[in-house]
This record gives C-alpha cells, sequence and structure tokens, in this order.
C-alpha cells in the first residue's frame, strides 16, 4: 500500500516506532503475534538509564562511560553517544505521555543505581517499569488510532532485487485464527520481533515468544546479522524457574550468598562478571542464593513488590524471612540484524530496531536499563527512517511467489513423520545450549553442539506436527518457532566458534584472554562466512 | 493429578503434573496431546497471555497452583477462537471506546510521590481480562465499557498530566461507570490486586461532582424536588 509502514512486533520498540512514523503522516499497521502489552518489554523491571541526575550527581559523559566499558570495546561510539544524549529527552517525552514513573521527595523522577552504573540512573515505575512504559504507549497507540493486526506469525520477508540492491516490499505472515497466509504490502517493514533467548529453552528469563523469528526471517531475506555469540545471563533468575530477579534487587543492597552464607563477589558489577562468579560457585558444588532479608519489610513491600510476590509464587520462598535461591539464566541477546545509525538493514526499506536489531549500543555486554533505553531512542529513529524511506523509494513491486512457497511449505509440514517430539528437542537444545555455550564456551563442547544441531536441522522432516487442524494451530507456529531457533542457534555457534577470544559475555575457557584482532563486531551473512568489522 | 479441561466437544480428563497450571499445559502439549490449544508468554504473571477460568474463578494458568480436580475452562464474555484460546479484541477495543489514554502530550508537569501514588496500583493492570470474564453486566449490556477500561480511565483521570478529565468522565456516562452492579467479582479476580469496583465508585464520585447522575436512578422518578424532597 501507498505511504504505508508495516511494523512487526508490539513491544516497546514496535510500539515507539510506530508512534513515530505516524506523527511523520504515515499509515501505520503493527502486527504481532500475540497482542500488544504481552511482549517481552512488560516483564522488564529495574528501570531505563538516563543521566538526569535526580539521585545524586551525574552526567550524560558519565553513561556513555559506563557504557563503553561494558560493551569491551565492541560498541560504536557514536551510536552509543547518541543513546545517552537522547536519554532526558526520551525520559521527558515518556514522562510526558504520561508513563507512571516512580518520584523523588522533591516531584523528580525517581532513579536507582544498577550495575555497572557509575550513578544512580535507572528511572523506574516501582520494579514495573517496562509494564507501565509499554502500556502507556499502547494507551497513547489507541489514542492516535494506529491499527494493530493481532496474532499473525512472521513466516517470511517479502523481497525483490535488481541488479545491485534487495529491497523490502512487504511481509508475508500465517494468520493464527483462520490458518491462512496473508500478505501485507509496505515500502517500508520495521522489525521490532525482540531476541532469541529461548533457543536456551527453559533456562532463559524470557517469555516464550522470544524466538528471533524477525532475526530468522530478515537473515533468510538476505540480511546481515551480527555479534550473534553475545548472549546476556542474567545472574538471578530463580533457581527451578528462571523467572527473573531484578537486578534493582542487587542495587538496592542484596547479598548473593554461598551454601555457605558467605559473599563471593561484587554483586554490582556488570553481568557478565557477576554471572561467571556465579557459575564457578556452581561449578564447586555451591548452592548460590539472593539475601534481600536485610533491606527490610517495608522496603522490599514497597520498592520490590513484584519481586517478592514472584519469590513467594515460583519459587515458594519469601524474600522478607527467607534466601532466593537462583541461578544465571539467557536474559538478553546482544546481536541481531545489522543495522546502521538509522536503524537500517542492507535491504533497502527493511529497519530493525530492539533486541532483534544489533544497534552496537551494547557490545559485549549490555548494561541494566539500556534496552528500555535504546526501544525508545531507535524506535523513534526507526519511524524516521521508515517514513524516509517511503518518500525517497520507487513505487512498490510485488514480491507474491513466497505466498504459495509457504502454502506449500505448510501442507509438508502437516505430512512431516512425526516421529521425533520436536518440544522435546527443544529441550534437549536448551539443555545443550546452556551447558556448551552459555556462561563458559570452549571450542570443543561447541563442535558437539554444532553437530547435535546440525542433525535436529537435518531431522525436521521426522518431526513436524501432529495437530493437523488448519485454526489456530499452535502446535504449527511452535514448531515455525523452533525451527527459527535452530537456524539462529546454528549461526550463533559459528560466530561463537570462530571468535577465539574472551570478551564480555562471549567467555572462552579455551581463550580466557581478549585479543585486539578481535576488537570488532562478527558478522554473518547467508554465505555463513563468519567476518568482522569495525 | 487428574484435571479437566474444556475442549471443542466438552471437557477431556487429563493426568497432569506442575507446580502451576501453566506448567501442566506445558507438559501435556509436549507430551500428550499437541492439539491443546492456550495462550502464554512471560511464565511470571506480568504479559496477561495466560487468564482462565478454573473451577468456576478466573486466574492467571502460570500463577494457578495445579489442584487435583480442576477444572479449566477459557475466559467468559469473549469468543473462544479454540480450547482455552479466547480473542480479545472486542474487550481491548474497549479501551479505546472509554478513551482510555492521556488526551494529549504534556511538558513539564511536575508530580509529587503522592501523585504518582495516587494511581500506581490502576497502572499496575496487565489486561489478561479476568475482570472483563467474571463481570455479569455483559449478560445483559454487551456494550458495556467493563471493569479494566474504566480502571484505565481512572488512572488517567486522577493523573495530573491529564488536561481534558471532563471529556473522559463525560464518555464513561454511557455504558460505563451507572452500568455496573458494584457486585465486586472483578475485584476478587484480579490477579494485579486492583479493584476496579471502587475505581467504578471513584469515577462516579467524579461524574457526580461534574453534575451527573444515575441515569436509572432518574428514570425511576423525577428524581428530587428543588426543596430536596423525593418526587414520585
Amino acid at each position: 500500500m501507498k505511504n504505508s509502514v508495516i511494523v512487526v512486533g508490539a513491544g516497546g520498540a514496535g510500539l515507539v516506532a510506530a508512534l513515530s512514523a505516524h506523527e511523520r503522516g504515515a499509515k501505520v499497521t503493527v502486527i504481532t503475534k500475540e497482542y500488544p502489552t504481552r511482549s517481552q518489554t512488560c516483564m522488564a523491571q529495574g528501570g531505563i538509564n538516563a543521566a538526569l541526575g535526580n539521585a545524586g550527581e551525574d552526567s550524560v559523559e558519565a553513561h556513555i562511560q559506563n557504557t563503553l566499558k561494558s560493551a569491551h570495546g565492541m560498541a560504536k561510539e557514536s551510536a552509543v553517544e547518541f543513546l545517552c544524549q537522547s536519554a532526558p529527552e526520551v525520559l521527558a517525552w515518556l514522562d510526558g505521555i504520561g508513563v507512571p514513573f516512580s518520584r523523588t521527595k522533591d516531584g523528580k523522577i525517581a532513579q536507582r543505581k544498577l550495575g555497572g552504573a557509575s550513578a544512580a540512573r535507572a528511572c523506574y515505575a516501582q520494579d514495573y517499569t517496562g509494564l507501565k512504559i509499554l502500556h502507556t504507549l499502547y494507551d497513547r497507540c489507541v489514542a492516535v488510532g494506529i491499527e494493530f493486526l493481532n496474532e499473525r506469525y512472521l513466516l517470511d520477508l517479502l523481497t525483490h532485487s535488481d541488479a545491485n540492491k534487495t529491497y523490502v516490499s512487504g511481509v508475508l505472515v500465517l494468520n493464527k485464527r483462520s490458518g491462512e497466509a496473508e500478505v501485507h504490502e509496505a515500502q517500508s517493514v520495521i522489525l521490532a520481533t525482540g531476541g532469541y533467548s529461548r533457543v536456551f529453552h527453559n533456562h532463559s528469563t524470557n517469555s516464550v515468544a522470544s524466538s528471533g523469528d524477525g532475526v530468522a526471517a530478515a537473515f533468510r531475506a538476505g540480511a546481515v546479522l551480527s555479534d550473534l555469540e553475545f548472549i546476556q545471563f542474567h545472574p538471578t533468575a530463580m533457581k527451578n524457574s528462571s523467572i527473573l530477579i531484578s537486578e534493582s534487587a542487587r542495587g538496592a543492597g542484596g547479598y548473593l550468598l554461598n551454601s555457605k552464607g558467605e559473599r563471593f563477589t561484587n554483586e554490582l558489577a556488570p553481568r557478565d562478571e557477576v554471572a561467571r562468579a556465579i557459575h564457578k560457585e556452581m561449578l564447586k558444588g555451591e548452592s548460590v542464593f539472593l539475601d534481600i532479608r536485610h533491606l527490610g519489610k517495608e522496603f522490599i513491600e514497597h520498592e520490590l513488590p513484584q519481586e517478592a510476590k514472584l519469590a513467594k509464587l515460583y519459587e515458594g520462598v519469601d524474600p522478607i524471612r527467607e534466601l532466593i535461591p537462583i541461578k544465571p539464566s539467557a536474559h538478553y541477546t546482544m546481536g541481531g540484524i545489522l543495522v546502521d545509525a538509522d536503524a537500517q538493514t542492507n535491504i533497502a526499506g527493511l529497519f530493525a530496531v530492539g533486541e532483534c536489531a544489533n544497534q552496537r549500543v551494547h557490545g559485549a555486554n549490555r548494561l541494566g536499563g539500556n534496552s528500555l533505553l535504546e526501544v525508545v531512542v531507535f524506535g523513534k529513529k526507526a519511524g524516521e527512517s521508515a517514513v524516509r524511506h517511503i518518500k525517497e523509494s520507487l513505487p512498490l513491486v510485488s514480491a507474491l511467489s513466497k505466498k504459495e512457497f509457504w502454502e506449500a511449505k505448510i501442507k509438508e509440514i502437516k505430512n512431516y513423520t512425526n516421529e521425533i517430539n520436536f518440544y522435546q528437542a527443544h529441550q534437549e537444545l536448551g539443555e545443550i545450549f546452556y551447558k556448551n555455550v552459555g556462561i563458559l564456551r570452549e571450542e570443543n563442547s561447541m563442535q558437539e553442539a554444532v553437530a547435535k544441531v546440525k542433525e535436529m536441522r537435518s531431522t525436521l522432516s521426522k518431526m513436524g506436527v501432529s495437530d493437523k487442524a488448519k485454526e489456530y494451530n499452535t502446535n504449527l507456529t511452535e514448531f515455525l518457532e523452533f525451527a527459527n531457533m535452530l537456524e539462529l542457534g546454528e549461526l550463533i555457534l559459528l560466530c561463537a566458534i570462530e571468535r577465539k577470544e574472551s570478551r564480555g559475555a562471549h567467555f572462552r575457557a579455551d581463550a580466557p584472554q581478549s585479543e585486539a584482532r578481535f576488537e570488532a563486531n562478527s558478522l554473518i551473512g547467508r554465505d555463513m562466512a563468519v567476518r568482522y568489522e569495525n | 493429578m487428574k484435571i479437566s479441561i474444556k475442549r471443542k466437544d466438552g471437557f477431556v480428563s487429563y493426568e497432569a503434573e506442575g507446580r502451576t497450571l501453566l506448567e501442566a499445559l506445558n507438559r501435556l502439549k509436549a507430551n500428550v496431546d499437541a492439539t491443546l490449544a492456550y495462550s502464554s508468554g512471560c511464565r511470571s504473571s506480568v504479559c496477561g497471555s495466560c487468564a482462565v477460568r478454573v473451577n468456576g474463578k478466573e486466574v492467571l494458568a502460570c500463577a494457578h497452583q495445579l489442584q487435583n480436580g480442576d477444572v479449566v475452562e477459557p475466559l467468559h464474555n469473549v469468543p473462544i477462537l479454540r480450547d482455552l484460546v479466547v480473542s480479545m479484541d472486542k474487550a481491548y477495543a474497549m479501551n479505546a471506546k472509554a478513551k482510555a489514554y492521556q488526551s494529549s502530550f504534556v511538558k513539564e508537569v511536575v508530580l509529587s510521590v503522592e501523585d504518582e501514588q495516587r494511581n500506581a496500583l490502576q497502572s499496575d493492570c496487565i489486561l489478561c481480562g479476568s475482570c472483563y470474564s467474571t463481570c455479569p453486566v455483559y449478560a445483559v449490556n454487551e456494550e458495556f465499557l467493563g471493569p479494566f477500561a474504566l480502571t484505565r480511565v481512572l488512572r488517567y483521570v486522577s493523573d495530573k498530566r491529564e488536561q481534558n478529565p471532563k471529556e473522559k468522565i463525560e464518555t464513561i456516562q454511557a455504558n460505563g461507570v451507572w452500568d455496573c452492579t458494584l457486585c465486586n467479582a472483578c475485584t476478587l479476580v484480579c490477579p494485579q490486586g486492583i479493584s476496579s469496583k471502587a475505581d467504578i465508585e471513584k469515577l462516579r464520585a467524579r461524574s457526580a461532582m461534574l453534575g451527573y447522575t444515575d441515569p436509572s436512578f432518574a428514570n425511576f422518578g423525577g428524581g428530587f424536588g428543588f426543596d430536596g424532597s423525593p418526587q414520585f
């Protein structure tokens, strides 16, 4: 459709991009496989960083320096500068659309300290920061009348090419309700589909929807992916459920204890360091606990109500009186679709933002509070860029052959033999990834994982679905998600094996030092060869 | 444990295990019957995807501790798409009808701790639809704006940043605050501890301050005379 922008994904990044494109006069359609407000963004608890200095001295410069330091030479300085400089303005905007941030006594937005930050920089709304930002953005979208197409699963991007370039021309989605493949055409498509931490199955803090559908679809369409090997493990997921206990619990003074009741690390070091310290204790056979008892009942009830509730519900412990058993779990994928400063991918008209993109602001290790910031800062950018592209671009060329391809493919999947249960295969994939591609990695165990992933990919036709229904077949969509995760799993491994050094979240037991030659972003495209670029 | 799940052709019994209902559903789907349809997301009570009815009461599947004999059904007052999956389209559209948003962008309004706490609870809503499902008003009025949309309106009208609270109050007069029976069913099922009933009462008080009255009360007779005595 003329003058139209399609946004895939209705989390924070997608909604900000939609608002931004709408404001600039485009007809915006947001397509989501769930409903808006159900996305991963609602799980962000800790806060959104901005050097406002509302709780002690701070500066944009310090925010930049902290972010760069945590990125271990892997961030793009100009992108980080833009991120941190835009932060105060972005907070004023969120405040202006009605986000109910917690307040200081003098009526300013309250801020707290998260790991790796030199100041109390994370603006928060109790421990529901992501939830309240996401819902307020949704309400804003409702106010301006943005169109939502719910429950559509992204199958592929529609593209066409001329001699020099590939262009996007829309998306192909599976309407989960009708079971029909639908074409939605647009000159600009913004992917805001989130990360791929569910490769780790239950060893992830993420929503079950974080299966990297957008990243995989972009890859198939010819987009370059980058830094896939950098996967952040959150130090404090609860032991049984992998449900997150926010960093704000440590920010407020929570301790990490081993089974002897000893502290063993600086709790407020960056997440990669803390996760490794916990992992080491666990390798020694220790259990590790988060202790917030000393913060007191009143503080916990007022500032960390969600954590208290989650600990009771999912771990059966009352953190006011008891220790919370924890383990590190896959939490955030720093890598993703490579984009430039305008959120543009290497495919004309295709933009990416949020966790599915690699804007190169997090580098080898993301700081808490920077991802909510990223989705707003670069969501605005993506919306602007998408509208600019419409104005500059040629008329849309239809690319409908993909629809027939997928209709045939879905039919084929329904005829797969289903001898192997893919749910069990996914669980197995998660175990292998957690063990071999997790906090400590080394060549041999990663090669084993590659072999396993390849084997699984080659036996997909022995998996498939037992549900043959057309309408609302979640067995089918979950199978497609699993196939995406396998596709990405192989790419993650290729990048992780090739990077023979340790840096941030990527820690190689067989190459524990950082090496200057690897101080660069890894890139991988359809030729499956890993390249590096500064 | 034995649980029973309402599916297309009636209730089906399953042998289930898990700490929570969602864990049990996941195990059933993965190992026993892949055709079972339900929604889930965050697994941690914040995305609002997995609300269902268990033993006649709305719960989040991820927060419900599995009990022997649990009877599981989809939400009420919303169309069933398949098994436990319902369409929330019409329910969510109530937010737009109720104008449950801040009217316009504002600059530099200073809020105190008290201001913030005034609607902290209302803004905890996760849009799971539990309140909508349990609300008896839908049996008689399908156009009722409903508990979560009205709670959302209270969130915005009680915020100093809202520049046009009058318009919001006007919007919720028809199919809104006066249609509620104050039965409190919504309060009892909210996983976030929000009381839409109490919020609706607050909205009624605000409506009254702006001169609006309960239309059913007005229809009852002629309302009150100038001297305050009821006229019949």
